[in-house]
C-alpha cells in the first residue's frame, strides 16, 4: 500500500510542477465527477525526461502540499485515484513532523437533510483520516469536524457548483 | 463534584457571558409571509373594526387587522374587505343578520377593545355570528395587557379558527429559524425567533461559524441547537427570556441533531466521538447520564421523539441509503426499518398525535416533503419543490413548516398536511432555512 503510494507520487503531473498555488488560492475541482483522472496522459511521461531532479522533485512535493482539498463524489466517502498523491504528500509531512496538527474538516453538496449531511462530511473526513493513518501519522495529530451543508466553497444549485462543495479541507493548525 | 463537572460548569458559564453579549437584539431581516395555494373554495367571513371607548387617542392594536390577517392567511377563509362593509356593529346585538348575508358573508366577527382597571391593562371582547341562522356561536373575553396585545389578538384568532375548522389554530405560537447573511466565508449566522406570522423578529444568537438544528424545548423556554462557534461542533442549550445558554455536549466529533424528550429533561442527540461513527444518544440536562441509543456502523442520526416518549425516530443508512428507522427505549429492544417507499427519507417528524412521520424524501430527483401514515405506511407527497428539507409540525398537526429555495435563495413554506394550503415566507435579505414551530403557548 505504502509503496504503491510512493510510485503514485513519483509518476506524477509535471502541471502541478509549472505552476504551485500559493497557500491562499483554492484548487479548482477537477473536471470529472466519477472518479476519473484528471491530469493528462501525457503528463505522466514527462517526469522521465530530464527534469526529475532534486529541485523538481521537492516542487512538485510542495505543490502537492499546497493542495489541500480532496473532492468527493456524490454520496460517496471513496478517496478518488487522483487524490492519492497528495494525501501522501500531506502524510508524509505530517509523520515527518509529530508536532504538526491538522484538522479535517468534511463537507458535502446542499442536496438531502442537514443532519444527514453532516454525517456523510463526517465520513469523508474519517475516509482521509484513515489514509493519513495508514500512511504512519499519528492519530493524536489529526482532529475532524463536519459542516456537512452549512459551508459550502461556492454558491451555485448545479452539478458544477456541488462538485466543488463535497470536499475535505486539509487545515494545518500550526 | 468531580473536576470535569467543575470545568464543564466553569466553561457553561465563560460561553454564556459570551451569548449575552450579542443576544436578545431585533433581528433586521423582516419577513413576509404569503399564499401561494389556498383551498378552493374559502369560508367568506366579516371581522368588522373593534370598537374602542378609550379616552385619550386611537386603539393601542387594530384587533380585527391581526384576525382578518390570520384568517386570511390560512388559507382557509376569505375575510371581507373593509370598505365593502356598510354596518360596523361592535356587539353581536347589532349584527344585521340579512345585511351581511347579502353582502356574501357566512360569518361575522365583532368585538371591542376595552381598558382594564389599571395602566396597560386591556380585555378583548368578541362574538362569532353565524349570519345564515342568526347564532352566537362564540362570545368571550380575552385579557392582555400591553405587551401581550397581539398575542391575545392571535388568541382570538385561535378560537374562531378552531370554532369553525374543528382544528385548534396555531396562530399564537413562535418560529425559531436560522438565518444566513452574507456569502462564504464571510457568512453571519443567526438564530431567530420570530411569531407564527412573521412578526417581532428577534435574534437568539449570531455568529460567523454555522449555527444549526434549533430544537423547541416542550415548554417553549428554551431552544437547543448546533453552533460551530470555535470551529468545532457543540450542542448548547438556551433560555429565551434570559439569553442565558449552557453548552450541554462537546464532545470529540460531531454533536449534533438535539431533539427533546416530551417530558423536557433529556435530549436525544448524535455523537460521533473520535472515529467517526454517528449514533443517536439521550443524554439526561440535570444528571448528566448519556445513554446510547443506537449501535451500529452506518450513519444513524436526527432523532425525533414519539409523543409519549417511549421511543425514538432516526435516520440511518445501514441498508445502503438513508431511511427512518424506530428504536424503542426499553431494554434490548432493537430498531426497525419505517420507511421501505423510495430510494433517501431522511429527518423524520412525528406529528403531535403520532399517527403520522414527516420526512425529507427523494421524489423523481427533488427532495420534498412527504407524510407517512404509521397505520397504514402510506405516503404522500405534500411538496413540489427541489430542495425541500427540514419538515416541522406546527402544535396543532394541522400544518408542516420547512425548508425550500426559492430562486437560489433560501425560505420558508408551510403545506396543510392534506397538501391543500400553501404558504411562503421570505427575508428582505439573506437565507433562511430549518424553521421549527414552537409549542402552544401555555394557556
Amino acid at each position: 500500500m505504502r509503496n504503491a503510494l510512493l510510485l503514485t507520487m513519483l509518476s506524477a503531473t509535471m502541471l502541478l510542477v509549472g505552476c504551485p498555488k500559493r497557500d491562499q488560492v483554492k484548487e479548482a475541482p477537477p473536471a470529472t465527477t466519477e472518479g476519473g483522472a484528471t491530469t493528462t496522459p501525457g503528463a505522466e511521461s514527462g517526469v522521465g525526461t530530464g527534469r526529475a531532479g532534486g529541485e523538481d522533485a521537492a516542487a512538485l512535493e510542495q505543490a502537492r502540499l499546497n493542495q489541500r482539498i480532496i473532492y468527493f463524489d456524490f454520496d460517496n466517502a471513496d478517496i478518488r485515484p487522483e487524490f492519492r498523491d497528495t494525501i501522501a504528500a500531506h502524510a508524509k509531512r505530517l509523520a515527518g513532523n509529530t508536532s504538526l496538527k491538522v484538522r479535517l474538516e468534511g463537507h458535502t453538496d446542499e442536496r438531502g437533510s442537514r443532519e444527514y449531511n453532516v454525517g456523510l462530511g463526517e465520513r469523508r473526513a474519517q475516509s482521509v483520516r484513515r489514509a493519513l493513518m495508514l500512511l504512519g501519522v499519528g492519530e493524536a495529530q489529526i482532529t475532524t469536524v463536519s459542516y456537512g451543508e452549512e459551508r459550502p466553497a461556492v454558491q451555485g444549485d448545479d452539478e458544477a457548483a456541488w462538485a466543488k462543495n463535497r470536499r475535505v479541507e486539509i487545515v494545518y493548525a500550526n | 463534584m468531580t473536576g470535569t463537572e467543575q470545568l464543564k460548569r466553569m466553561l457553561a458559564t465563560a460561553t454564556a457571558g459570551a451569548a449575552l453579549l450579542f443576544a436578545q437584539g431585533p433581528a433586521r431581516a423582516e419577513l413576509t409571509v404569503e399564499i401561494t395555494e389556498g383551498v378552493t373554495d374559502p369560508i367568506p367571513i366579516a371581522i368588522v373594526p373593534f370598537g374602542w371607548p378609550g379616552i385619550g387617542g386611537p386603539a393601542p392594536i387594530d384587533v380585527a387587522d391581526v384576525v382578518a390577517s390570520d384568517l386570511q392567511r390560512s388559507g382557509r377563509f376569505r375575510p371581507m374587505a373593509r370598505s365593502d362593509m356598510v354596518d360596523l356593529p361592535t356587539q353581536a346585538s347589532d349584527v344585521v343578520v340579512d345585511d351581511w348575508r347579502l353582502l356574501r358573508n357566512d360569518f361575522v366577527v365583532v368585538g371591542q377593545l376595552q381598558p382594564g382597571a389599571n395602566q396597560g391593562e386591556y380585555t378583548i371582547k368578541y362574538a362569532l355570528v353565524n349570519v345564515l341562522n342568526g347564532q352566537k356561536m362564540l362570545e368571550y373575553s380575552q385579557p392582555a395587557s400591553t405587551p401581550t396585545l397581539r398575542a391575545a389578538s392571535h388568541r382570538v384568532s385561535d378560537k374562531i379558527f378552531e370554532k369553525l375548522t374543528g382544528i385548534p389554530g396555531a396562530f399564537s405560537t413562535r418560529i425559531a429559524y436560522v438565518s444566513v447573511l452574507g456569502q462564504p466565508p464571510n457568512s453571519r449566522y443567526q438564530l431567530i425567533v420570530a411569531d407564527a406570522d412573521g412578526m417581532n423578529p428577534h435574534v437568539v444568537t449570531q455568529s460567523s461559524e454555522p449555527i444549526m438544528s434549533p430544537a423547541w424545548s416542550p415548554d417553549g423556554q428554551n431552544l437547543a441547537y448546533v453552533s460551530f462557534e470555535g470551529r468545532m461542533a457543540a450542542v448548547y442549550v438556551q433560555i429565551l427570556r434570559s439569553g442565558e445558554r449552557r453548552r450541554v455536549s462537546a464532545r470529540a466529533g460531531i454533536n449534533g441533531a438535539p431533539a427533546w424528550s416530551p417530558d423536557g429533561k433529556r435530549l436525544a442527540l448524535t455523537l460521533s466521538h473520535k472515529d467517526g461513527n454517528l449514533d443517536v444518544y439521550v443524554l439526561g440536562l440535570n444528571d448528566q447520564v448519556l445513554t446510547r441509543v443506537t449501535e451500529d456502523n452506518a450513519i444513524d442520526t436526527e432523532p425525533a421523539w414519539s409523543p409519549d416518549g417511549k421511543s425514538i425516530y432516526f435516520t440511518s443508512d445501514r441498508s445502503g441509503a438513508p431511511q427512518i428507522y424506530r428504536v424503542g427505549l426499553g431494554a434490548g429492544e432493537r430498531a426497525q426499518r419505517v420507511s421501505f417507499e423510495g430510494s433517501y427519507n431522511a429527518r423524520p417528524r412525528v406529528s403531535p398525535d403520532g399517527t403520522q412521520l414527516a420526512m425529507v424524501t427523494l421524489d423523481r430527483g427533488a427532495y420534498r416533503i412527504a407524510l407517512m401514515n404509521l397505520k397504514s405506511n402510506s405516503t404522500r407527497i405534500l411538496t413540489q419543490g427541489n430542495l425541500d428539507e427540514s419538515p416541522s409540525f406546527a402544535p396543532n398537526g394541522a400544518v408542516l413548516i420547512y425548508g425550500a429555495q426559492d430562486k437560489g435563495r433560501g425560505v420558508l413554506a408551510t403545506v396543510s398536511v392534506d397538501g391543500s394550503v400553501h404558504q411562503r415566507i421570505a427575508a428582505d435579505q439573506g437565507d433562511i432555512r430549518e424553521p421549527i414551530w414552537s409549542p402552544l403557548p401555555a394557556s
